[in-house]
C-alpha cells in the first residue's frame, strides 16, 4: 500500500482518490480537520458573547433590539439551503448536470437572501443606537454575526464557482468530491447558524 | 480500518431531514412565547439546538454514514470549543471572585 500514485474508486459516484494508509481520502480528513479548527473559532466567539451579551453600558440591550420572527425567517431560509446543498450533491453524484446548476444556484440565492437579512438587521439595529462601538454587548454580537456573514458569503463564492465549473463544462462527475469539500463547508455554516440562533437570539 | 463510507440517504430522506429541521426550527420560536415554560427554556431550547445540529451533521454532512475517523476530528473540535467556553466562563466568574478582582 506504499504506491500512493495507485487511484481506486471513492465513496461518492465514481471518483477517484487516492490510496493511502489510512484508506480515507486526505482532502476529505482535512477539510473535516479545518471544520474541527473552526468549531474552536466560533466556541471562542460564542463564549465571549455569552460572557457579554448583559454588559450594554446604557446601550440598548437585546430584548431592545432582536426581532425574534424575523431572525426565524432567516435560520429557515439558510437552513432551507443545506437541503438544496446535499441535492447539487446527489445530481452531479448522478451526473445530473442540469439539476446540479439549479440547486447550486438556488443554494446561493438562499446563502444571499440570508446575508441580505442579515445586512438589514445590522442597519436596524443602528438605527436603534447599537453599534460594534456602543457596548461589550455589541462588540461580541456583530463580530461574532459578522464573521459567520463572512463565512457565509465565502460559501456564496465558492457556489458560484461551482456553477461557473458545471456551466463550462469543466465539472464531470468524476469531480463530484469539489462539491462535496463545498458541501460540508457550506452545512458547517448553517450548523454554526443553528448555535447562534438558539444561544444568541432565543436563550433568555 | 475504517471504511470509507456506506450508503448515503435517498433525495426523499434529505427532504424527510430538512422538514423535521423546518417542524423543529418552529418549535423552538414557539416555545420562547410560551410563559410557562420559561424557567425550562434553556434545557428545552438545548436539547433541540443539539438535535437540529446532529440532524445536519449525521445526515446532510453524512457523518453517520462516513468514516469514524471524520466525526472524531470534528468531535474533537466540539469538545475542545466547549472546553474554551468553560475556561473562559471559569477565568471570568470564578476565577475573578478568587482574586476579588472586581467585574
Amino acid at each position: 500500500m506504499h504506491d500512493a500514485t495507485v487511484t481506486e474508486t471513492g465513496s461518492h459516484g465514481g471518483q477517484d482518490a487516492h490510496a493511502t494508509y489510512t484508506g480515507l481520502d486526505n482532502v476529505k480528513l482535512a477539510m473535516w480537520a479545518f471544520l474541527g479548527s473552526e468549531c474552536l473559532f466560533f466556541g471562542a466567539l460564542i463564549s465571549a458573547h455569552l460572557l457579554y451579551r448583559n454588559q450594554t453600558m446604557g446601550g440598548p440591550t437585546r430584548h431592545d433590539v432582536y426581532d425574534i420572527p424575523y431572525t426565524s425567517v432567516s435560520s429557515f431560509v439558510l437552513l432551507m439551503s443545506s437541503l438544496t446543498m446535499v441535492l447539487a450533491l446527489a445530481a452531479i453524484q448522478r451526473g445530473d448536470q442540469r439539476r446540479l446548476r439549479i440547486w447550486l444556484m438556488a443554494t446561493a440565492l438562499l446563502g444571499a437572501s440570508f446575508i441580505g437579512g442579515q445586512f438589514f438587521e445590522f442597519t436596524e439595529f443602528v438605527h436603534a443606537g447599537l453599534t460594534i462601538q456602543t457596548s461589550p454587548f455589541g462588540s461580541s454580537f456583530f463580530v461574532l454575526t459578522g464573521f459567520h456573514g463572512a463565512h457565509v458569503t465565502i460559501g456564496i463564492l465558492m457556489l458560484l464557482s461551482m456553477y461557473t465549473l458545471s456551466k463550462l463544462g469543466k465539472l464531470p462527475s468524476s469531480d463530484a468530491r469539489k462539491i462535496e469539500m463545498v458541501g460540508l463547508y457550506w452545512h458547517f455554516v448553517d450548523i454554526v447558524w443553528i448555535v447562534i440562533f438558539t444561544v444568541v437570539y432565543l436563550f433568555p | 480500518m475504517d471504511e470509507q463510507a456506506h450508503d448515503h440517504p435517498s433525495e426523499f430522506q434529505y427532504i424527510k431531514v430538512a422538514v423535521f429541521l423546518a417542524i423543529v426550527t418552529a418549535l423552538e420560536v414557539a416555545v420562547v412565547y410560551i410563559g410557562a415554560l420559561e424557567r425550562l427554556l434553556i434545557p428545552i431550547l438545548g436539547i433541540m439546538m443539539v438535535v437540529k445540529f446532529f440532524a445536519v451533521a449525521g445526515y446532510f454532512m453524512h457523518l453517520k454514514f462516513d468514516s469514524k475517523v471524520f466525526r472524531r476530528f470534528f468531535l474533537l473540535g466540539i469538545v475542545l470549543a466547549i472546553a474554551i467556553f468553560g475556561v473562559v466562563l471559569w477565568t471570568f466568574t470564578v476565577a475573578d471572585r478568587l482574586t476579588g478582582v472586581a467585574s
